[in-house]
């Protein structure tokens, strides 16, 4: 198993009657909620959380890309990442990822996930979203019905700048490039690993089997209301006839460790209630422009929450919901590591992304459920796959001569692997 | 009116309601498409043989992604155009959306067509008076947005679905899923493609008309089109808000048919 930890990066600040007083977290959140000077430490709180991860020994540490959004304060992972990759040397870094439809021309996804991945030593895990129709359409401008023909378009040109050898004519619907010549290239071979967050489509199902690349189910609804879509992942991929290695996916869980399970709910519960209370009400116009989805998924879809009523009567989830109905695994040690092995076998997963700082949580007792989860959890779950052991085709493969900053440049010199200083 | 399908020199078939006898007249609709009545082409079908062709998107024609921009909307209107067999050059019309690719056909091709009807066109972008969002709006919001009436309005707009009603609600998502989608190739996120820089070339002699009470586009982008298009005429038309040809269809009709035959 692998176990990645996870910052969403929330907005702490939101008020009590945030839903009552703003139409939604993300897109038109208001500029007043906003200070620069408080977002100072909580960009540098939440990066030591991430270093503190490493230091404990998670697999990996990831980020995410979101714009205009109170509970996503990364619109560039990439900046984040960069910053992790000089003040780590063991953990993956993954970036799950980069929206590529959305960048113009997308070789500049190609760039900067080569120099994370050169800067880090062959740590980078590459995430290519579609994106969110909030984030792709609403914030950037995307037309929805051509923003997945977009995205394929982008997708073929960053694989095809990292894996030629020779300068080439681009020749797109949406991006024309006479020179495309990615420089500097990726240190791993042919490229770092592909995840692919996704919903529930078909398309990206097949798109995943079809290209090897990890299939990342990002949702907030827990492990319950998972299943069906990871079910619907392992059809495609017997039905493809490729191997059902559980590295072939990951999932991402709300996870918090206490003491107990009471401590748990003492500690954590008004921080995850904070997160499901405030920071998800996105108003449902922003949720589904017409043509982003297919016509198949609109018909599987839950559209009560777009009647009228629905806009004016906020339902509020209590702890004992989201926990009983599988959106959070939260408890003592021994419970989260029973709930976690549920979760691990039942949805047939390799990987974790580990959701472990939640809405307005503070510093210390994110630290606390981190490390209860790294020293009491993390090792009775690592062997879950014998009959996979070794599968690291969906993992990083980091250069053995990397600098690692931890034991300073001079040592990288002192190898010859850098040049002495000039008059030393 | 009757109902046929025709299929242009591309190939994209095109299911089109014609009615009446005279010189010909193609309506184009606008982005919710044409409605189960259409008031304003039956009653100019007393006068004019009426061409009301379904955009791609719309219908059951499954023709919508050989449609990415607006010379594709522009260019197909032509082929169906083409496609109908005219013996006599034809007067264009068009609603909203309609308006705004009928403007950039007559742009493309000024004397392909006799004379315009633009009835509160899309295509202009004011900074100072922003065109509500249409595409992130919730079923109930549209109403509010395009009619003078909103209960009156969601009525057509439903064509009496309820839509506190699930299933009713779902079948109307669908069909707007594929409008909308279609219709946002040009529309979205501003439904602006630079058609004003290409206006000079518009030489048809062309009436605006315009909903008073119109919320989406309001009449101040009237007087914007009037600007580009100085010899354009303007009959606006009085309680009557974006879906002036259902609210209004007998001022509608009237002004259309007076300017069409003066």
């Amino acid at each position: 198993m692998k176990f990645t930890w996870f910052n969403l990066m929330p907005w702490p600040h939101l008020p009590d009657d945030f839903r009552e007083k703003n139409r939604s977290v993300w897109v038109d959140i208001p500029q007043s909620l906003y200070d620069p000077e408080v977002g100072n430490r909580v960009y540098h709180e939440y990066m030591d959380q991430l270093e503190y991860a490493d230091s404990l020994g998670f697999d990996g540490i990831g980020v995410n890309e979101h714009h205009q959004n109170g509970y996503g304060l990364m619109p560039s992972p990439n900046i984040i990442a960069a910053g992790l990759a000089r003040r780590t040397s063991r953990a993956a870094i993954c970036v799950i990822g980069n929206s590529i439809a959305l960048y113009n021309p997308p070789i500049r996804v190609a760039e900067e996930f080569a120099m994370l991945d050169v800067i880090s030593g062959g740590r980078l895990i590459a995430g290519f979203p579609v994106g969110t129709p909030m984030d792709t359409n609403f914030c950037y401008g995307q037309i929805p019905a051509l923003t997945r023909d977009k995205y394929y378009e982008a997708h073929e040109l960053i694989m095809r700048a990292w894996t030629e050898s020779e300068p080439f004519a681009f020749d797109g619907k949406y991006n024309q490039l006479r020179h495309v010549n990615c420089w500097p290239k990726p240190i791993q071979k042919p490229h770092p690993p592909i995840y692919i967050p996704g919903g529930g489509s078909i398309e990206t199902w097949d798109f995943c089997v079809d290209n090897d690349y990890n299939y990342s189910f990002l949702s907030f609804n827990g492990y319950v209301a998972g299943q069906a879509l990871l079910d619907g992942f392992w059809e495609r991929v017997a039905a493809k006839g490729v191997d059902e290695s559980p590295y072939r996916a990951a999932f991402a869980q709300i996870i918090c460790v206490g003491e107990t399970d009471q401590q748990a709910e003492e500690l954590y519960a008004e921080h995850v209630l904070y997160f499901y209370n405030r920071c998800l009400h996105v108003f449902p116009g922003f949720a589904e422009p017409p043509g982003y989805r297919t016509l198949k998924t609109i018909k599987a879809g839950k559209l009560s929450q777009l009647s009228a009523e629905a806009q004016k009567s906020f339902q509020s989830l209590t702890w004992k919901d989201l926990v009983e109905g599988g959106y959070v695994i939260a408890g003592s040690p021994d419970t989260v590591r029973e709930r976690m092995e549920h979760m691990i076998k039942g949805l047939r997963i390799g990987h974790v992304f580990c959701l472990m700082h939640n809405g307005n949580m503070p510093d210390w007792k994110t630290r606390h459920s981190t490390k209860l989860f790294a020293e009491k959890v993390m090792p009775g779950l690592q062997d879950l796959w014998p009959d996979w052991k070794g599968d690291d085709r969906w993992w990083c493969k980091p250069y053995e001569g990397r600098v690692r900053p931890e034991d300073g440049i001079d040592a990288a010199r002192a190898d010859a692997r850098l040049p002495e200083r000039s008059g030393r | 009116m009757n109902e046929r399908t025709i299929e242009t020199r591309k190939g994209i078939g095109c299911t089109v309601r014609e009615a009446g006898s005279g010189p010909p007249l193609v309506f184009f609709h606008g982005a919710g498409g044409l409605q189960p009545e259409e008031p304003v082409l039956e009653g100019l079908a007393r006068e004019f043989r009426v061409f009301a062709p379904e955009w791609p998107g719309y219908g059951e024609q499954e023709s919508e992604e050989a449609i990415e921009d607006m010379l594709d909307f522009a260019l197909h209107g032509w082929d169906v155009v083409d496609a109908l067999g005219l013996d006599a050059t034809p007067h264009l019309v068009g609603h909203s959306m309609g308006g705004m690719i009928a403007a950039e056909m007559a742009c493309l091709n000024p004397g392909g067509l006799d004379r315009l009807v633009l009835v509160c066109p899309a295509g202009l972008w004011l900074d100072a008076h922003p065109i509500p969002d249409i595409f992130a709006m919730l079923p109930f919001e549209l109403a509010e947005a395009l009619f003078l009436d909103p209960q009156a309005g969601e009525k057509l707009l439903t064509q009496g679905l309820d839509f506190s009603d699930m299933a009713a609600l779902q079948d109307f998502l669908v069909g707007n899923a594929r409008r909308l989608g279609t219709a946002g190739k040009i529309l979205f996120p501003i439904p602006n493609r630079q058609l004003a820089k290409r206006l000079y070339r518009l030489s048809a002699e062309t009436l605006l008309v315009w909903g008073r009470q119109d919320r989406l586009i309001p009449p101040v982008y009237a007087e914007r089109w009037q600007e580009l298009l100085p010899a354009s005429q303007l009959a606006l038309v009085e309680a009557a808000g974006h879906m002036v040809p259902y609210e209004q269809p007998e001022a509608v009709r009237e002004a259309i048919a007076k300017f069409l035959g003066a």
